[in-house]
């Protein structure tokens, strides 16, 4: 009785209550640092099933990312009139640069070969994983805050 | 936005791999001496398939002093063609087998490239045709041999029977005027065949004593991109002992080597091979060459002698030194999978002496190449100038094909006989 709650003045109907945007991330995430991994084995080995692994970890982090940021960009659209702790758009930028370059990424993991992975494929496999650690980051970090708040 | 970049991403790759990939003046590159351009990897490589349309009642164009008409049709999937001494014509039917994917790019190129193709499923067998009174319509057709194994080379020798299907050579016994074989086959060898199989047409050809055969591996992949254990005892001649089954390599280095054949003023055996994609849309030449026993021909390490392939790793300077240069260039892209050197009575006198090559077509360039018959000049054994278009017409003047030549062969009355794979006709060009 003499513990007063905060109330919440946000309508339930504004905001996010699922996690499917930040289940969705997790797999480029992943796969994309994952291509990185398998492409220095290749580097080391030339042993093409490594730099096989990679293009499918490449492919499956573009399908995993185009539908995370699908999700994403509804869940910005429903709770666009919500205030926020921090902007969202580096986040959306930086996922934005790391799909195209994982695109450019995987035309180029489909050449045949020693060329598919040395030297252009793997420096963006290396760049592609930097932007999927910064944009998890700053995308869960987010997330944090707003749970946080 | 996301989507709007990876959009206009994509278009500029298109943009950019249409803008380089059309490709320039395939006849500059006939010949001994072809003009190499420097090498090119793209983000896409140029790609073009004609889209096929029906003959209806349109005929291939042949040269002057020459008419042509359809020996046969209705096949499933005709790709090479043998004459038998007493004149039937076998057309072999392969189905041709599936490849595992290895990558998402091995979807998108299968569907691509099956585009170009006949929807008509392989039959896995060889029909024989025979036209008694030579006018030019077989009267008796009948299938000799079936459920093979994607076969394509045929090679008779006394009364045994060689076909090389894509995972062995079989004998069958033959006997002169025979329509249907019923016996088993017995394995002579087992050739490098699947799982992987990327070149999987095995041409054949006997020894002119009978006791070699001579067979054609091609590799098992564009350019090593399955990884260097599944090239093992690819891209090579082997001559396999008729006597014994075994075999040793005869050349190496050879992508994809087809239409084996004996040329007649030197005795020695020449070859059409398909060279590697995705550098250029001219590059690299397939070639007409004689293969001369050891030689090694660059594949995969190096191109047209000593050009490094920098896709190849482990990289070999001392393969890349070995590395002899083909005798002659029928430029990029054209797919040659037919050799028949001519010395029939049939056509104009001066074809006589120089090697017809069969074009499937270029699916690796802007400009459509190949989709052809050409003729070959040979002086004293060597080839002498220019290939020239014999028989065209497979493709109309809207880039659409109405059929892709593959096999060739000289029927008994020396009519050069052309498997047709798209439109599965075997057409048939005489002297007018």
């Amino acid at each position: 009785m003499a513990t007063t709650y905060p109330t919440t003045t946000i309508p339930p109907r504004t905001q996010r209550t699922h996690p499917i945007h930040g289940m969705l991330a997790a797999y480029p995430l992943a796969f994309f640092t994952g291509a990185l991994v398998s492409d220095i084995t290749y580097l080391n080995t030339a042993e093409m099933q490594w730099a096989n692994f990679s293009v499918w970890l490449i492919a499956g982090g573009l399908l995993m990312g185009v539908l995370a940021a699908i999700v994403g960009i509804v869940d910005a659209i429903a709770n666009r009139g919500r205030q926020r702790a921090r902007r969202p758009w580096p986040h959306s930028v930086g996922t934005a640069l790391m799909m195209a370059l994982a695109l450019l990424n995987a035309f180029i993991h489909s050449r045949d070969a020693w060329t598919s992975v040395v030297p252009t494929g793997i420096i963006l496999s290396a760049i592609v994983s930097v932007l999927a650690i910064a944009t998890s980051w700053s995308g869960y970090a987010l997330e944090a805050r707003q749970e946080a708040k | 936005m996301r989507t709007t970049l990876i959009l206009s991403l994509a278009t500029a790759a298109a943009i950019l791999s249409g803008c380089s990939g059309k490709g320039g003046d395939a006849s500059a590159q006939l010949g001994a001496n072809p003009g190499l351009p420097s090498l090119q990897q793209y983000l896409l490589p140029p790609m073009k398939i004609a889209k096929p349309i029906p003959w209806g009642s349109q005929v291939p164009t042949v040269a002057p002093g020459m008419k042509v008409s359809a020996f046969a049709t209705g096949f499933k999937n005709v790709r090479s063609l043998y004459v038998l001494p007493n004149g039937d014509v076998l057309a072999v039917e392969p189905k041709g087998p599936s490849e595992p994917v290895a990558r998402p790019k091995d979807i998108l190129v299968g569907l691509i490239q099956g585009f170009g193709h006949s929807k008509v499923q392989g039959g896995d067998q060889i029909t024989l045709l025979r036209d008694a009174d030579g006018d030019g319509k077989p009267e008796l057709r009948t299938v000799l041999l079936d459920h093979l194994v994607s076969p394509f080379g045929v090679a008779l020798v006394g009364g045994d029977l060689y076909v090389a299907n894509t995972d062995a050579i079989v004998r069958y016994p033959y006997v002169t005027g025979q329509t249907k074989i019923t016996a088993p086959g017995t394995i002579l060898t087992e050739l490098p065949g699947g799982p992987i199989n990327h070149h999987w047409t095995k041409s054949l050809v006997a020894s002119p004593d009978g006791s070699k055969l001579y067979v054609g591996i091609g590799s098992n992949s564009n350019i090593t991109e399955r990884g260097m254990e599944a090239e093992r005892d690819r891209a090579k001649i082997w001559e396999v002992d008729r006597a014994t089954g075994a075999h040793r390599d005869y050349a190496t280095g050879l992508r994809n080597p087809n239409g084996l054949s004996w040329n007649p003023q030197t005795g020695q055996l020449w070859a059409v091979i398909n060279e590697r994609d995705e550098i250029g849309p001219d590059l690299v030449p397939d070639y007409l060459t004689s293969v001369r026993p050891g030689a090694f021909y660059g594949w995969p390490y190096s191109y047209w002698g000593h050009h490094v392939d920098p896709r190849v790793m482990p990289r070999r300077p001392d393969m890349v030194a070995k590395a002899v240069m083909p005798d002659y260039s029928l430029s990029s892209h054209v797919a040659p999978l037919g050799l028949a050197f001519y010395t029939g009575q049939s056509l104009p006198a001066a074809y006589r002496g120089g090697a017809f090559v069969g074009e499937h077509g270029s699916w690796d360039r802007g400009h459509l190449n190949g989709y052809k018959v050409v003729w070959v000049p040979f002086t004293g054994g060597k080839p002498s100038g220019k290939a020239r278009d014999v028989v065209t017409g497979f493709v109309d003047g809207d880039k659409n094909a109405r059929g892709r030549p593959v096999g060739l062969a000289v029927d008994r009355s020396g009519a050069l006989l052309i498997a047709d794979d798209l439109a599965n006709v075997v057409w048939r060009v005489t002297g007018a």
